[in-house]
């Protein structure tokens, strides 16, 4: 039996889903429902919008408007849904190679815009969809199908790059912390602004097994083993984070106007609100 | 708005017309030579309440304009060569997810980068067949800065109507031509309205009407919570693999044009019933064509005739076939276009062969001149 928040939040007659055993996407969608119901928000004023690849098939499992979207692109259409209609709340759902690959370009635009919009990239640090290849968060030195050898490219740290290019929210939860994600979610979907929240996915079909990680419950436990807070941290030396990396609330900035809000006071200015 | 007649460039009424069919919502990318269609959106749109964004590239344009559409805003956006290419994902996106949405593309010569400010009409098969699979697409050409207004509208109701990409084909001529344009106000024009029917939704979002062919879901928002999505999908709106409805759902959405192409095919008829040569030409090229009927009349001359398809596609088949029938003067079709021979294709495809057809192309970035489509004539005569 579904829990009451499935029940609510989940198209279930849509489920199960299509991930793979194992797979960390789950917990992450479910954390992003849970934090949308947290929030209040009227789910029929809520959309999701998603791209291309395994995260991107939430969206068709949760019960509010949602836009699976072509590869790359969901940024650059929940742009148009949010500035055609301020109202909504407007939640992308992606992955490692959607947004920060084929999308790439679009997420730093909206970063630097400071369009209300919060970005959930679900990061298996893999291609799953597609069998395996090398994402852009695939660490220097793994290997996908498309890296027999080690992969040579250095990968992306998706909030620095996020902040870096002017997001006034960013952070990162994991599908192990569940109940820090649902809490950092919340804040992203509260921040108005832009918010780009990685969270940490396991994929044990492709990349666990192309990198002997283990199964699922040996690459959770190494989230857990190796994720830490980020106000921890700073009471920490840097030989006690050696090979750590940071979860929680990693920058924020209040004081910068939304991109909406700017557009909404030219058409008062100019006298198209009338 | 200001005054009814104003002295505007092809790329500058486009706007006005969109605006006068409900355009609200544009993003674009600059581009030769379409730009100042993002420059006066820029301008014009806050003014009606409308909004305008500057995306980072040709692909964001579309998606934005797309995501604008579903959240209920009638958008447009507008790109020449280059950027059609790059948003031809998009377009079969629209197509499948049957989202309303005009894409304008101001044509340039040349493949990749080409000349950007010389004019062509090389994207023409592009424009039908230029987003992958198969699919339903409306392309309007206009031939002057008033049809710029006047078929931007036309372009808004038929994406509204269908549910449809449609490519509102201009090209450099059109674009940056000036003359005079009768701004014709909203309440004088008949204005499509997207239908919605909000009790579809939710479960049915993607259901259609009893032999009707499209779907009436409501703007995200504004109705039940329903999916959208590019993966073949039941009147459920989410994915499926089921052949039977894959079938049923993509002959439907090629239906939606076909079955109705009669209320989408237009055309212009100049002296066609009884000229000897009709020369069948679309957009700028119309302008050199007319200028050369009216220097035929002035000498002893072949009887000429002009078939211009205002509807690019779905091609007016049945209405040239009409005047191959009746005319029993007709001798010779030539096509002119500043291409290497794309309309002309078309134009053999259905004349089979029951009139003589031969070609009057450009491709070096100058355009067809009176003289060149007098001289043709008389060589092919």
């Amino acid at each position: 039996m579904p829990s009451n928040l499935i029940e609510k939040t989940m198209r279930v007659n849509r489920l199960p889903h299509i991930w793979c055993p194992g797979c960390g996407h789950g917990i992450l969608m479910r954390d992003v429902a849970q934090a949308i119901e947290n929030c209040g928000l009227d789910p029929d004023k809520v959309v999701i919008v998603s791209g291309i690849g395994c995260s991107s098939r939430a969206a068709g499992y949760m019960n509010y408007n949602t836009l699976h979207t072509t590869h790359g692109r969901a940024i650059a259409f929940a742009t148009g849904v949010k500035l055609a209609n301020p109202d909504l709340h407007v939640i992308v759902i992606t992955g490692d190679g959607d947004a920060t690959a084929i999308g790439g370009n679009h997420l730093i635009h909206a970063c630097r815009r400071n369009i209300d919009l919060t970005v959930i990239v679900f990061n298996n640090n893999i291609y799953g969809m597609t069998g395996g290849q090398y994402s852009p968060t695939t660490p220097h030195g793994e290997k996908g199908t498309t890296a027999p050898y080690g992969n040579i490219d250095y990968n992306f740290d998706i909030p620095q790059l996020a902040q870096a290019a002017g997001a006034t929210f960013t952070g990162r939860c994991t599908a192990y912390h569940a109940q820090q994600a649902i809490k950092l979610i919340e804040a992203g979907i509260r921040h108005h602004g832009f918010s780009l929240i990685e969270g940490l996915s396991v994929c044990p079909t492709y990349y666990g097994r192309k990198n002997k990680k283990g199964d699922s419950v040996k690459m959770l436990t190494w989230q857990k083993d190796n994720a830490v807070d980020v106000k921890a941290a700073a009471k920490m030396t840097p030989e006690q984070l050696e090979g750590k990396f940071l979860i929680g609330e990693l920058s924020s900035v209040e004081n910068k106007e939304e991109y909406t809000d700017m557009y909404m006071k030219i058409i008062e200015k100019v006298g198209g609100d009338k | 708005m200001g005054k009814r007649f104003q002295l505007l460039q092809g790329n500058e009424a486009v706007v006005e017309g969109g605006i006068a069919a409900g355009m609200r919502f544009y993003a674009g990318y600059p581009i030769t030579p379409s730009t100042e269609i993002a420059e006066r959106s820029a301008l014009r749109l806050p003014q009606v309440g409308g909004k305008f964004i500057q995306m980072e590239d040709e692909i964001g344009g579309i998606a934005a304009a797309l995501g604008a559409s579903v959240a209920g805003l009638k958008s447009m956006t507008a790109t020449s060569g280059p950027g059609f290419s790059l948003k031809q994902e998009n377009i079969g996106y629209a197509a499948i997810a049957e989202i309303p949405i005009v894409i304008v593309d101001v044509q340039r010569e040349g493949p990749s980068t080409g000349l950007p400010t010389s004019p062509s009409q090389g994207d023409l098969m592009q424009s039908k067949w230029g987003t992958h699979g198969d699919h339903p697409v409306i392309v309007i050409s206009p031939s002057s800065v008033q049809e710029c207004y006047t078929e931007c509208i036309r372009a808004f109701n038929m994406a509204e109507r269908f549910r449809v990409p449609v490519i509102f084909l201009m090209d450099e001529i059109i674009g940056h031509l000036r003359e005079g344009c009768e701004l014709i106000p909203s309440e004088e024009l008949t204005i499509s309205n997207r239908r919605v029917d909000r009790s579809f939704n939710g479960t049915l979002a993607y259901a259609v009407q009893e032999g009707n062919y499209v779907p009436e879901y409501a703007p995200f928002g504004e109705g039940d919570k329903f999916n959208v999505t590019g993966l073949f999908h039941d009147l459920d709106g989410f994915p499926t693999n089921d052949n039977n409805i894959t079938d049923t759902q993509e002959r439907r959405l090629l239906d939606k044009i076909r079955m109705r192409r009669d209320r989408i095919q237009k055309w212009e008829e100049f002296e066609c019933e009884d000229c000897e040569t009709m020369i069948i030409c679309f957009g700028g090229t119309a302008r050199a064509v007319q200028g050369a009927i009216e220097d035929s009349k002035k000498m002893d001359f072949i009887k000429l005739g002009m078939f211009r398809p205002i509807t690019v596609w779905p091609f007016p088949e049945e209405a040239l076939l009409k005047i191959i029938k009746e005319n029993k003067h007709l001798r010779q079709i030539i096509v002119a276009e500043h291409n290497d021979g794309q309309m002309l294709l078309e134009v053999q495809r259905i004349v089979e062969g029951r009139v003589p057809v031969d070609f009057l192309g450009k491709i070096d970035g100058t355009t067809i001149t009176p003289t060149d489509v007098i001289d043709k004539v008389k060589e092919v005569y």
